[in-house]
């Protein structure tokens, strides 16, 4: 069962399995966003505070969550990737990061858009808004430095530790509603209490999470096949592929 | 159901481009990496496909 496992570190036995994968994740991710919608747009009833601007939530939040998740995700491949020096590990890591921080800039985009009706303000300088920000340039820090790099195991190395470094920022970001006093509101959402929301959009709010997540892990699937490709170009096995024979 | 008609659904309570606009930056992100994932896919192919000399192994 182990040994068997195992044997997907390799990116050739990876390669196939990431391609039989990636579009059941993508169905999934399509049947979940397509429910999660129809129930925050359709079946939640307008806030009684907000009106209909909080239907932002069933962006931003997924989006939020996701960015921060990815982050922890891909700082772990990283780890791995330090420790066991697996090559499979760093192109996991640089399959995840571009759509990180795509969730990472659709967060802020939909946080923007939601502050400006509820605070009267684009932006502030708020703990949670600022170490988001932070997260994006993280990300952004982590493609650019693997980019400037040109041998591509030393780019893996020094990009993974700039990775881990910055994964001190995710707790940060998840407890600074709690650490000060911010403008962003606290979490509506957390595993010690109930959540303060009506269950309708509590409901709404998850299935897109997931349809989120779901999303993340086929893109980065998709992704990790070009990146393999791109690494093993010149390998018997990628030019034997009948898809590489055009 | 939440809505009396569909401009009301469209105009979201006044705060329709928040909400839009939130939804759809959101989804022309989405589409333009899976367009961006598939592009990069086929470039590759491509150069792959050259340089394994023409045809290439069955």
């Amino acid at each position: 069962m182990t040994s068997n496992l195992w044997k997907y570190a390799a990116p050739q036995a990876f390669y196939p399995l990431a391609g039989r994968l990636a579009p059941w994740f993508l169905a999934l991710a399509v049947a979940l966003a397509a429910t999660g919608l129809y129930i925050g747009l359709f079946v939640a009833p307008t806030d009684f505070q907000q009106g209909d601007s909080y239907r932002i939530i069933f962006v931003h939040v997924p989006a939020a969550w996701m960015s921060m998740f990815m982050y922890v995700v891909m700082a772990s491949w990283c780890a791995v990737g330090l420790i066991l020096n697996t090559r499979l590990s760093f192109m996991m890591a640089l399959a995840l990061a571009p759509t990180g921080a795509m969730f990472t800039f659709i967060a802020l985009w939909s946080g923007s858009l939601w502050g400006k009706p509820t605070w009267g303000a684009w932006w502030v300088w708020d703990a949670r808004l600022t170490s988001e920000l932070i997260l994006l340039f993280l990300y952004i820090g982590f493609m650019a430095l693997h980019a400037a790099i040109d041998d591509v195991r030393r780019a893996d190395r020094a990009a993974a530790l700039l990775a881990l470094v910055g994964v001190v920022n995710v707790p940060i970001i998840y407890f600074s509603v709690k650490w000060w006093n911010t403008l962003h509101q606290g979490a509506s959402v957390s595993l010690a209490r109930a959540p303060s929301m009506a269950a309708t959009m509590l409901v709404g709010m998850l299935i897109m999470s997931l349809a989120a997540w779901m999303y993340a892990i086929a893109a980065s699937l998709y992704r990790v096949r070009s990146v393999i490709l791109e690494r093993e170009a010149h390998a018997d096995w990628v030019r034997q592929l009948p898809e590489a024979s055009a | 159901m939440s809505w009396d008609n569909p401009q009301a659904f469209f105009a979201m309570g006044g705060y329709a481009i928040y909400v839009w606009g939130s939804y759809g930056l959101a989804a022309v992100c989405i589409a333009l990496e899976l367009w961006l994932l598939r592009r990069r896919r086929r470039t590759l192919l491509l150069a792959i496909g050259r340089t394994s000399g023409g045809g290439g192994p069955a």
